[in-house]
């Protein structure tokens, strides 16, 4: 048996990025061991994108709107999709660890709270990139359209819809965590219920006034509008970029603090070891 | 440290108006093994529970490895390791690939030649190709004790460690823990509903019932006391004694 390294307590109570990496390489052994989870990963918002594509030409020949920029209903549809993947990305990530009776062993682990919680930002960024690419890639030949002809708004907006996906994926997580896998559905059908309020196909000026005030309080409206302005106007908005980040690190630091409460809460009321189906 | 890796005083759990754990005192030596032992609801798993911070006890202190677990716990967790059948590995993952993440974060140096250490001594070699979830159950409790050791872990809690293994099998893996902790001067404590493994394996025993500590001693000490043959006979004793609320009653 070989010598034991020297141990310092304070070291391993320190932020570990070795043990992020270690939750990552666990989902990524996961993803490479099952061609059908990647496969799921980029087959619904392939789908979206070609349903979409479609309406657009239509609407090309038949919409004034849409035929002053042509690709504003697949970059749409594309950048949706990054909320959805990014926020299934950090729920379905911890829905595994309860799926598989995984969560007491981890957190017997030196693993922090809040390095599980980077370590599913990690794997939410991996999975949504999968998700989100391969349609970007196929909207090119399929519809001669390509979104990455945005240029570095787009990156701005990808970024800021994925921190909106962390937030809510984070407050799932903890709400599962809460609540036990009665919970997990929320994961497939919350974000659904902002995609009305974010102005993704059309204007937040076509909302009732009073839900206007609802939908600026989304960073999605910020970047839709954002994504309009650019392929209409060629104008990037950076007062819409300062709303949406300033939003979105409101809604991480409220999606972190109610996974690390309900971290806490469950280990008053003893439901790591009960987690799983 | 002063000689004792567990350190317990007045550890309490409440669940509701329910004590499950009510005032428990204990010290567990270094070096030694310790079983505790008790009925179905005597606050065992609770017990392991808070000593593993996977559970915040409702009043009392625990120190282990000299460090107050409830407000430095990751400062002893990469010393300690954990064990139990009612606790899973990712099903999906190899064996090799649950160890290796397990090492990392365990912050094991050389993860992958340790993973084969382990790995050759619990004689898994032939299943790290293959899913956790295909194990039969006596394989996956040797994969879990290979995942408990891999830290070489100073302080190693079991839950029911040889439940599910036949018994070749569970004779197998007593004497590589055994050995383990003679070789390691590791701390056992296990909790176990088999007296012929407690007997075999433990120098104390802390008898739980109701939430608290009934009685301790080492096996031969609580034979004598209860006038027995065998730890299964103390224990069966025991827990037909009418409970502290019967008698109030």
């Amino acid at each position: 048996m070989t010598a034991l390294p020297v141990f310092s307590p304070a070291a391993a109570a320190a932020f570990s990025a070795q043990r992020v990496a270690a939750l990552v390489l666990r989902h990524l052994y996961l993803l490479r061991g099952s061609w059908t989870r990647i496969l799921e990963l980029a087959y619904w918002p392939t789908m979206q994108m070609i349903l979409w594509g479609f309406i657009s030409q239509f609407f090309v020949t038949n919409s004034t709107w849409v035929a002053q920029a042509a690709g504003v209903l697949i970059a749409a549809v594309l950048l949706w999709d990054v909320v959805f993947r990014g926020q299934l990305g950090v729920s379905i990530s911890f829905l595994e660890e309860l799926w598989s009776r995984n969560l007491a062993s981890l957190f017997v682990s030196p693993l922090r709270p809040y390095e599980m919680v980077l370590g599913l930002l990690v794997m939410s960024t991996i999975r949504t990139l999968i998700g989100v690419v391969p349609p970007a890639l196929l909207a090119i030949p399929m519809y001669h359209y390509s979104v990455f002809s945005m240029g570095l708004p787009l990156l701005a907006f990808f970024v800021n819809l994925l921190m909106m996906g962390w937030g809510m994926g984070l407050l799932i997580a903890g709400l599962v965590m809460r609540h036990g896998l009665a919970a997990e559905s929320l994961a497939w059908v919350a974000v659904f219920a902002l995609a009305p309020l974010s102005g993704i196909y059309y204007p937040i000026s076509v909302l009732p006034p009073w839900l206007q005030y609802v939908a600026w309080a989304l960073p999605s409206s910020h970047v839709f509008e954002g994504m309009r302005a650019v392929m209409f106007e060629g104008v990037f908005r950076y007062d819409l970029l300062a709303m949406a980040v300033a939003l979105n690190l409101f809604y991480i630091a409220l999606g972190a603090g109610a996974f690390l409460y309900a971290f806490r809460l469950a280990r008053i009321r003893g439901l790591l070891l009960k987690s799983g189906e | 440290m002063s000689g004792s890796v567990i350190k317990v005083r007045g550890l309490t759990k409440r669940f509701g108006a329910v004590a499950a754990v009510d005032g428990v005192d204990f010290d567990i030596p270094d070096g030694s093994t310790v079983a505790l032992l008790g009925g179905n609801g005597a606050g065992k798993t609770t017990t392991l529970s808070m000593l593993l911070g996977l559970l915040l006890p409702s009043a009392g202190t625990i120190e282990v490895l000299g460090e107050d677990m409830l407000r430095h716990r990751h400062r002893v967790l990469p010393l300690m390791n954990f064990s139990s059948p009612y606790v899973d590995m990712p099903h999906r993952l190899t064996v090799e690939q649950n160890l290796m993440v397990y090492g990392r974060l365990y912050g094991v140096a050389k993860p992958r030649a340790r993973l084969r250490e382990v790995a050759a001594d619990l004689a898994i070699d032939s299943l790290l190709k293959r899913e956790t979830g295909d194990l039969s159950s006596g394989q996956k409790t040797r994969v879990a004790i290979a995942k408990a050791l891999l830290n070489r872990p100073q302080l190693l809690l079991l839950d029911e460690p040889t439940a599910s293994l036949d018994p070749d099998t569970a004779d197998w893996v007593r004497t590589y823990l055994q050995d383990y902790q003679r070789r390691a001067g590791a701390t056992i404590l296990l909790a176990s509903h088999n007296m012929g493994e407690v007997e075999r394996m433990c120098g104390g025993i802390l008898m739980m019932k109701e939430g608290r500590i009934v009685d301790r001693g080492s096996p031969a000490e609580l034979i004598s006391r209860y006038g027995r043959q065998n730890m299964e006979e103390v224990f069966l004793h025991i827990a037909r004694q009418p409970s502290a609320a019967a008698v109030a009653q």
